[in-house]
């Protein structure tokens, strides 16, 4: 249900963004870029380019979305929230001689979490007395009322009112501030208005988030500082990437450069490259346990079959007229492979290097998500076990945060590296 | 004293497919050129052009027969054969002025010398101001004058060009073919040059082969005056001249009869 209405708020959103975006920037900005001279730009991928008002109102929607179905305090505007303070019921019971009574119930909705007292009431008159009864917010609970009532449920009595309508085992009955249930047995069960927001062992708000980063970098979480956490995760993908880049690389030029390589480690390399590493990881526990060897083993395993096909490609791709032009000019073999060979690789050998820190990553989470002593995806499956959402959601963010700025990092050192990649 | 010059002799070259037949690339192919003689290869499209060339650079050997150029056999590439391609074939991970000095730098020419070179051959294709400019920021002219460069950097005694002008637009090519009649006469290299374009092979020839395939073999010769009359002249003046015209035709339906004649045996084998 939530769902939905978040789904339903998330499309109104994009259409009125747009809608907006458009006559806002037609009355205001004068476009002369070239792609506005175009009559023709439908079909035409050149003139697509991200809109960047579109992509600053999507996270500022996320967010807002976020914090609005979380009670968050950084949103004017919130979902409606689930019910908090006392609200009252009444039941009526009929005993066995047919005599009835009616009690009410107070009940006192608190957030889970926070202190709270049982409130003192009157027992009341006739022969049902007064109940109270404390639950948590998006919970429910069973109320014992006949506990203090002269008949019980042993001496025959039943109830068949609440709050004057009637009710039978399985039935239901809206209440002020949520909703009564009887159980098949005649049991009655409060259910309080759980509102639309989601309950924080959910999905906690952006605040509580952002608090448990302030405290886990200053305190760490499970013996291990945040960083630590994270460091350790980025050296064993740094270390397995560089393992498998030194073997790869190599392996690659010999497999592009002669036919004994190539047949050799052809099967091997086919054969291994559509494994998923993840599947090695049991493997890799089995042989190499879950401390730092294991991983980069894992890691290496991970990065060495996409090095290796890449510089196998870089080699292949090479334009034969280019060796043969090395030729005339009186290159030698060996300066043709440094002069020519190696650099006409290099485009190749990042495009592969940058899925291999992709990959990397994201295997080095999962490993450690499988076993592991310290590490992101150690910190995230440990603090799951516990319920602790908030810290779940911020290492998942930091796991991204990482990934993407490996990426870039590989995206600048590419331009700078190789200037002429895509455009020989 | 034997003569300097590039001698075919008997030159055949035969492919042998995976399913037990051949196919006969050359035939029988003999030729000499001598040194300082500039000439263009025509003919239709599998007559074995490029095949004759690769073998001429060394990039293949031949079935049977040889090449000897100035008294010494050709068993592969060497320097003292350049080679021009189509597309250039520039290393683009260096600038103009490092793929100019390739080859001096790979032979160890010394660098002061290597310099002077690489200068004086950019002044002479028009690079100048280019000398430091990455090759992809270079226009498909630009970067086949630098291509010529790099292979005049060298010093070869022969320059192979297989359809380097092929890929250029109708100004720059004409352009080009002046820049080549100019290295032409100025350095005094031997220059084979394949085409496609009937007008290149007669304005830059002054040996003109037509080549026919199956078997790919010589089909006929040409001495012509047009390369002579075209060095510093304006090659559309040269057009004008007495026999161009003539000859254009003539070699233009003969080729165009073979082509007609290739058309209908594949239909035949179809």
């Amino acid at each position: 249900m939530t769902g939905l209405i978040l789904l339903l708020i998330y499309v109104v959103i994009f259409a009125l963004g747009f809608i907006v975006v458009k006559q806002v920037s037609k009355r205001l900005i004068k476009r002369v870029d070239y792609t506005a001279l175009k009559t023709v730009t439908f079909g035409d991928e050149s003139a697509v380019t991200a809109d960047r008002s579109a992509s600053v109102i999507s996270i500022v929607t996320l967010f807002l979305l976020w914090g609005a179905f979380t009670g968050s305090i950084l949103t004017p505007i919130h979902a409606p929230p689930p019910f908090i303070g006392d609200t009252t019921f009444e039941y009526t019971a009929e005993n066995a001689e047919g005599s009835r009574d009616t009690a009410t119930v107070l009940v006192r909705v608190f957030r889970v979490g926070e202190d709270v007292e049982t409130p003192e009431i009157d027992p009341g008159d006739g022969w049902a007395k007064n109940d109270a009864i404390e639950i948590g917010a998006w919970r429910s609970k069973l109320i014992k009322t006949d506990g203090n009532d002269e008949f019980d449920k042993a001496a025959g009595a039943r109830i068949v009112e609440v709050d004057g309508q009637p009710i039978l085992p399985g039935g239901e009955v809206k209440a002020a501030d949520g909703r009564v249930t009887m159980t098949p047995k005649g049991t009655l069960n409060f259910i309080p208005a759980k509102g639309l927001q989601m309950e924080p062992i959910w999905l906690p708000a952006p605040e509580a988030v952002w608090g448990r980063f302030i405290d886990i970098i200053s305190d760490g979480y499970q013996n291990y500082g945040l960083l630590e956490h994270l460091g350790y995760s980025l050296f064993r993908v740094i270390a397995g990437f560089i393992f498998g880049a030194l073997v790869g690389i190599p392996l690659g030029y010999a497999m592009g450069l002669s036919n004994w390589f190539r047949g050799w480690f052809d099967p091997i390399v086919e054969f291994m490259r559509p494994v998923p590493p993840l599947a090695l990881i049991p493997l890799v526990i089995i042989w190499a346990g879950i401390g730092e060897t294991g991983k980069i083993i894992l890691l290496f395993l991970a990065a060495l079959w996409i090095m290796t096909i890449a510089a196998r490609a870089g080699v292949s791709g090479v334009q034969i007229s280019k060796v043969h032009a090395a030729f005339s000019l009186g290159a030698s073999p060996s300066q043709i492979m440094r002069h020519v060979i190696v650099p006409n690789s290099l485009p190749e050998i990042f495009t592969g290097a940058r899925v291999a820190m992709g990959v990397c990553w994201g295997t080095v989470v999962a490993a450690e998500l499988v076993a592991a002593e310290v590490g992101a995806g150690m910190m995230i499956m440990v603090a799951s076990k516990f319920q602790l959402t908030d810290i779940v959601i911020m290492g998942i963010i930091l796991i991204g945060v990482i990934g993407y700025g490996i990426d870039i990092l590989m995206r600048m050192a590419e331009k700078r590296l190789v200037p002429w990649k895509g455009r020989g | 004293m034997e003569k300097k010059g590039l001698f075919i002799n008997d030159v055949s070259m035969r492919f042998d497919l995976p399913n037990g037949g051949f196919v006969q690339a050359l035939q029988d192919v003999s030729l000499n050129i001598l040194a300082g003689e500039i000439m263009t290869v025509l003919g239709p499209s599998g007559c074995g052009k490029t095949t004759f060339l690769n073998i001429i650079a060394g990039f293949m050997a031949p079935t049977g027969g040889e090449v000897v150029l100035n008294g010494n056999s050709v068993t592969g590439p060497s320097q003292e054969r350049g080679m021009v391609f189509q597309q250039g074939a520039l290393f683009e991970w260096m600038n103009v002025r490092k793929n100019v000095s390739f080859g001096p730098r790979m032979n160890n020419v010394p660098k002061a010398e290597t310099e002077e070179r690489v200068d004086h051959l950019l002044d002479i294709v028009g690079l100048s101001d280019f000398k430091d400019k990455a090759i992809y920021e270079l226009s498909g002219g630009m970067q086949q004058r630098v291509a010529l460069a790099r292979c005049l950097a060298n010093d070869p005694d022969v320059i192979l060009m297989d359809e380097p002008l092929g890929a250029l637009d109708a100004l720059t090519r004409e352009k080009m073919q002046g820049l080549v009649l100019k290295l032409w006469k100025d350095t005094g290299k031997t220059i084979i040059l394949i085409t496609h374009s009937v007008e290149e092979a007669l304005l830059l020839g002054e040996r003109l082969l037509v080549m026919a395939p199956r078997p790919g073999r010589i089909h006929k010769e040409y001495r012509l005056p047009f390369a002579e009359m075209g060095v510093g002249a304006d090659l559309r003046e040269v057009k004008k001249a007495d026999g161009y015209a003539d000859s254009r035709e003539e070699i233009l339906s003969m080729i165009w009869d073979m082509e007609e004649e290739i058309m209908g045996r594949t239909e035949e084998d179809a």
